[in-house]
């Protein structure tokens, strides 16, 4: 079943790349001739949507989600969770020249230390799945940030669920 | 009157209450307990200037004393428009009579010489019901920059001489200065008078830095910094304002450090593999020692005075509850048990309470217990209240308060252990995270 979900998704995954790929050169966005060197060309230069390119950074904070949310003071996955993170290794077995940190964050109510212990947590909840998912181990970092790095910040659930956190922050760099 | 004066002195040098041998019966002295208590009636005639360069000092020093003592809530200053008898030199004889008839209790009177850069401060405390000095007077000398601490040196007598406790007036604060929108915070270590003045920075905004904690002589500061990209301990010498990280065991993170009370050793967190413990390290040798090994989350430890045991939080119950080990790890006892959660516990420097942050139905508290947990009391209570720290002699606590929302920021506070007088610390700045350093000499 396991298996059965992962092709479901990786057919699904390279499907979306299909259609958007060939949807990459309707999206183009003229920039103004005008602009730049002084001499119109009468080229104009085109600028793909990074979003759309799925090895791009974009592609992987954007289109699959960097980052995951959890309930108030738990850091256990959730469905909507793993499947990102399913996504995310998928990523991250392709382009593997990549190295990941992931961040973990707290909302503003809990104590300072606590808050970083809990994003650790937190963080290492979703190493340990990508690891799960063949993602090597010495691609991947962990860090807390506590509470000290909300998205949002209004003292409201609304706010605080987003702020509840781990981000994977892709980066490149040689394996030490 | 000789012999009155001896006795004085000698409970003086006893930090006793003292008894003044006046032909009053009621001495003039304050003893801090739970009640509620009626301030005690003071004034502080603007000490005299021997000469024309002292005249602002002496204001100054006059008004800074009086804010020390009237911030402590448990003095009320007498303004100087309802004096009858003025103060026309130092060394004059009291009119007493005129103090009495404005219900003054504790009269004040300096006198302030510069000389070049060179301070010098006399000053003697009246009973003026007994009508006789309390304690013997007193001169300071230093340099005119150090001016507020003279002042806070003046207070601290006065304050000690009445109480009987020590004071805590000349002393600084470590804490986190923050800048900037919520989402974007910016953060430098800053250090500080008590009172928020003279705020001077100790590291530039270049990287997140927290919970500042001060050595015991308050010579270097232990914080936690992201310079690295991850959160390590560093260890700041406060007068040349150098760093160094803190060579502690290997782990992804390292915080929530503290010292121990001979400033020889260090406490602090772990997470590695999302699992958080306490370790200890010996500054001298640099060796490392794990003293917890739970899946649960072990953080915020803090020695007792004597160093022989940390009281920590954890929460291998399911939530945050304060525990107490033996110094050298080995199986904690539980003291908490209310309702709520409770985290960042602080030994008390009298080693009789344990200072904390209670988190309980969706308000904040600072509260304080005893060692085995009983009597437990709620200080205050608001959106966000935590990390309590110690004044230097045990009767006020510091701690950061932060407002609710978009605009939320957090500002200092402080609060008498018995509850009441709480305020707010100026800063210019939205600021968290403070330490109490001690007494300065």
């Amino acid at each position: 079943m396991k298996q059965m979900t992962k092709a479901a998704f990786l057919i699904a995954t390279l499907g979306i790349s299909a259609c958007t790929n060939a949807d990459r050169f309707d999206n183009v966005t003229p920039t103004d001739a005008n602009s730049g060197f002084g001499q119109p060309s009468g080229v104009d230069s085109l600028a793909l949507d990074p979003a759309n390119n799925p090895t791009s950074l974009q592609y992987f904070s954007q289109t699959i989600g960097d980052r995951v949310l959890f309930t108030v003071d738990t850091s256990s996955l959730t469905a909507a969770g793993r499947s990102t993170l399913d996504g995310q290794a998928t990523w991250l077995l392709t382009n593997s020249d990549y190295l990941a940190v992931v961040e973990g964050h707290a909302d503003e109510q809990g104590t300072r230390e606590y808050n970083l212990a809990l994003g650790a947590r937190r963080a290492n909840a979703v190493r340990e799945y990508l690891i799960s998912r063949g993602v090597p181990s010495n691609r991947l970092r962990t860090v807390s940030y506590g509470k000290e790095r909300p998205t949002e910040i209004c003292s409201e659930e609304a706010c605080y669920a987003k702020n509840r956190r781990a981000v994977t922050i892709i980066s490149a760099g040689a394996l030490s | 009157m000789t012999r009155v004066l001896t006795c004085l002195m000698v409970g003086v040098l006893t930090l006793g209450v003292l008894i003044a041998q006046g032909a009053r019966a009621q001495p003039l002295s304050i003893t801090i307990t739970d009640g509620v208590i009626e301030p005690l009636p003071f004034a502080v005639p603007s000490f005299q200037a021997e000469n024309q360069s002292a005249a602002q000092v002496a204001a100054d020093l006059s008004r800074v004393i009086a804010e020390d003592l009237t911030g402590t809530g448990l003095f009320r200053q007498i303004l100087a428009s309802a004096f009858i008898s003025q103060i026309s030199a130092f060394s004059a004889p009291i009119q007493f009579a005129d103090w009495r008839a404005i219900n003054t209790q504790a009269l004040v009177t300096g006198v302030v010489s510069v000389n070049g850069d060179q301070l010098t401060v006399k000053f003697r405390l009246y009973d003026v019901f007994s009508g006789a000095e309390l304690g013997a007077g007193q001169q300071l000398a230093g340099t005119v920059s150090g001016w507020r601490r003279m002042a806070h040196k003046v207070s601290d007598q006065v304050y000690s001489r009445i109480t009987g406790e020590g004071g805590y007036f000349d002393s600084r604060v470590v804490f986190v200065s923050e800048t900037g929108p919520k989402n974007d915070r910016r953060k430098r270590l800053a250090i500080m008078d008590y009172d928020g003045a003279n705020v001077q920075f100790l590291t530039d905004s270049a990287s997140i830095v927290l919970a500042p904690r001060f050595s015991p002589n308050g010579d270097r500061v232990l914080y936690t910094s992201y310079e690295t990209g991850f959160p390590r301990i560093n260890i700041l010498d406060v007068a040349s304002v150098g760093r160094q990280q803190l060579a502690t065991a290997d782990g992804e993170m390292a915080f929530s450090p503290r010292f121990s009370r001979d400033g020889r050793q260090v406490i602090y967190s772990i997470a590695n593999g999302g699992n958080t413990d306490i370790y200890r390290s010996d500054l001298a040798s640099g060796s490392n020692a794990r003293l917890t090994s739970a899946p649960s989350i072990e953080t915020a430890p803090s020695f007792s005075p004597d160093g022989s045991q940390i009281v920590f939080e954890s929460d291998r119950s399911g939530t945050q509850q304060l525990y107490i080990m033996s110094a050298s790890g080995g199986e904690p006892r539980r003291i908490s048990f209310g309702d709520g959660r409770y985290g960042t516990p602080v030994w008390s420097p009298r080693g009789d309470l344990v200072a904390f942050t209670k988190q309980n139905a969706g308000r904040f508290h600072i509260g304080v217990m005893r060692t085995d947990g009983s009597e437990e009391r709620l200080l205050t209570a608001s959106f966000l209240d935590e990390g309590p720290t110690w004044s230097p002699n045990g009767r006020v606590i510091m701690f950061t308060r932060e407002t609710q929302g978009a605009d939320g920021a957090p500002a200092l506070y402080s609060v008498d252990i018995t509850g009441r007088n709480l305020k707010r610390v100026t800063t210019s700045n939205a600021a968290s995270d403070p330490s109490w350093g001690p007494l300065q000499r």
